[in-house]
């Protein structure tokens, strides 16, 4: 099988990993439904007082929280992708077998990073979404390429996604206990992507630097371009910079791990 | 006893409790954070100052850190079904219940309490408010009510966690949906929906209803003021509620066996 194949076969077993569960799927819709109702409103009486705040108007502050609902668990800004389970395979020592197989381990995780993001945006983002549409006064942009610009942005946060928490995972190698640095992560992931709050909203300095760190690229840059605030082309760079940073991070710190650590027997 | 072995137990690791303690104690400040930033924008929130957001946010933080505290672990309930562990659990000659909240119990989990403590108590020194001795007497009134209807939401989510197992993210709507919510003044949501937070699910009698009777503002809905001092009867009737349902979904268990 050529390499290629094999990842693609790699990613369609996340992809059908996670459509096995569907209780828990139904479960995460309903939650984010929930979340993006307390958002929408909470944003509101922002947007009230302060009309036009960040550049945006109401509707496209509506379209912002399904936005980030929709995106959640599908770049797993919270935390959730496959990074908890590759730490488990480190402390447990099983991290040896995918060490043996004959596909690069980055590549062999990204790839089922990627199946797991898809379906996640299908089976998690697209109800939350829809719901958010039907039942707000949301603003959504008419021409197809807007859409398109939109998704490859969407990509793009996949892959910095994925480099921020394979580089988390990885530290398992050394701390063998992920819990305190993974809560560290997903507190950095929530409070700098914009989940919080949208980042054109942080104030002077603090929006500054929040805006330039790879987290940015996440949920306000694909937003940014949905609503058309954000020059594509511009934005690709900065998000493929972090891209090629991060996952070049993560293969230097992969090969000082697998020459310096020994692996856990058992 | 058991939630004294899972203090030993992570006494065992002191850097690492901690540092998970720091971690939750600075999640829910980064909540905090969040309306600090919007009130960098802003004057006031749905009528509400800033002082009175906090007064809300720690009212509700403390409440739910306390029920988190106490059975927090109960979310973990669905995993304990789906893996059969929940069996050993049945044989041990104690309540289900207790060991079920007792069952990793963590008291990393005082940092959200310090946390909602703390704003709530900034929040106290910036209020301008004229104190009586009901509205003080109402206070540990409310953190305690408070405390017991996020706790009737954890275990009737847990109960639920019967029927469903893979769902426990849908208790997650209602514990952590549930205090996000209540961090924000009721004049900020849609009439339907501090109805159904009333009436359905009686959320606003944590801090909303108490609240505003402390701040003296206008009630929510219109209620008549004697519903600020609801509180307590609200939590008994939930508590009682939700262990019926405990135990409905108790006896609906089926082990798998494995």
């Amino acid at each position: 099988m050529s390499a290629g194949r094999l990842y693609v076969a790699v990613a369609a077993g996340g992809f059908r990993r996670y459509a096995t569960y569907r209780t828990a799927t139904a479960a995460g819709v309903f939650t984010n439904t929930v979340f993006g109702l307390i958002l929408v409103y909470t944003y509101r009486a922002l947007w009230d007082e302060r009309p036009h705040l960040g550049g945006w108007d109401q509707a496209q502050v509506m379209t912002y929280v399904w936005l980030g609902q929709a995106l959640l668990a599908a770049l797993a800004i919270g935390g959730g992708g496959i990074e908890n389970e590759l730490m488990e395979r480190i402390r447990t020592g099983d991290v040896a077998i995918d060490l043996y197989r004959p596909a690069d381990l980055q590549l062999w995780w990204l790839a089922t990073d990627l199946g797991r993001a898809f379906f996640q945006l299908l089976g998690r983002g697209l109800v939350p979404f829809v719901v958010g549409a039907l039942c707000f006064p949301v603003y959504l942009p008419r021409d197809v390429g807007t859409w398109a610009a939109f998704l490859v942005a969407v990509l793009l946060a996949m892959l910095v996604g994925f480099g921020i928490r394979y580089l988390v995972a990885l530290s398992a190698f050394w701390l063998l206990d992920g819990q305190g640095v993974t809560q560290m992560s997903w507190l950095a992931g929530f409070f700098c992507s914009g989940m919080l709050l949208p980042l054109n909203v942080f104030p002077g300095a603090l929006g500054a630097v929040v805006r330039v760190l790879p987290w940015s690229s996440l949920l306000q840059a694909p937003a940014q371009i949905l609503l058309g605030h954000g020059d594509p082309l511009g934005t690709y760079v900065f998000q493929g910079a972090w891209a090629v940073v991060l996952l070049g991070a993560g293969r230097l710190v992969q090969s000082a791990a697998t020459r310096r650590v020994v692996v856990q027997g058992g | 006893m058991i939630a004294g072995m899972w203090i030993r137990s992570t006494m065992a690791y002191r850097a690492s409790f901690a540092m998970t303690t720091f971690g939750n104690f600075s999640a829910t400040l980064l909540d905090f954070v969040a309306i600090m930033l919007m009130f960098s924008r802003v004057d006031t929130l749905g009528g509400w100052s800033l002082p009175e957001v906090a007064f809300l946010y720690g009212l509700s933080g403390t409440a739910f850190g306390l029920a988190d505290l106490l059975i927090g672990s109960m979310e973990r309930l669905g995993r304990r079904v789906r893996d059969g562990t929940l069996d050993t659990l049945l044989v041990r000659p104690a309540p289900v219940l207790a060991q079920v909240a007792a069952d990793q119990f963590a008291l990393r989990r005082l940092g959200r309490v310090v946390q909602g403590l703390l704003v709530l108590g900034w929040a106290l020194t910036r209020l301008d408010v004229t104190w009586t001795p009901v509205k003080l007497l109402l206070m540990p009134v409310m953190a305690v009510s408070g405390c017991g209807i996020f706790c009737a939401v954890f275990v009737a989510g847990a109960a639920f966690q019967f029927l469903a197992q893979d769902a426990s993210e849908v208790q997650n709507a209602f514990t952590y949906g549930g205090t996000t919510l209540l961090q924000y003044p009721p004049t900020v949501f849609a009439k339907e929906l501090v109805r159904g937070v009333t009436f359905v699910l009686p959320l606003a009698f944590v801090n909303w209803l108490p609240a505003t009777y402390v701040l003296g503002r206008p009630y929510p809905l219109d209620l008549p003021r004697w519903t600020a001092f609801a509180p307590p009867l609200v939590a008994v009737a939930c508590c009682a509620l939700a262990g019926l349902a405990w135990r409905a979904g108790l006896r609906s268990y089926r082990s798998t066996g494995s």
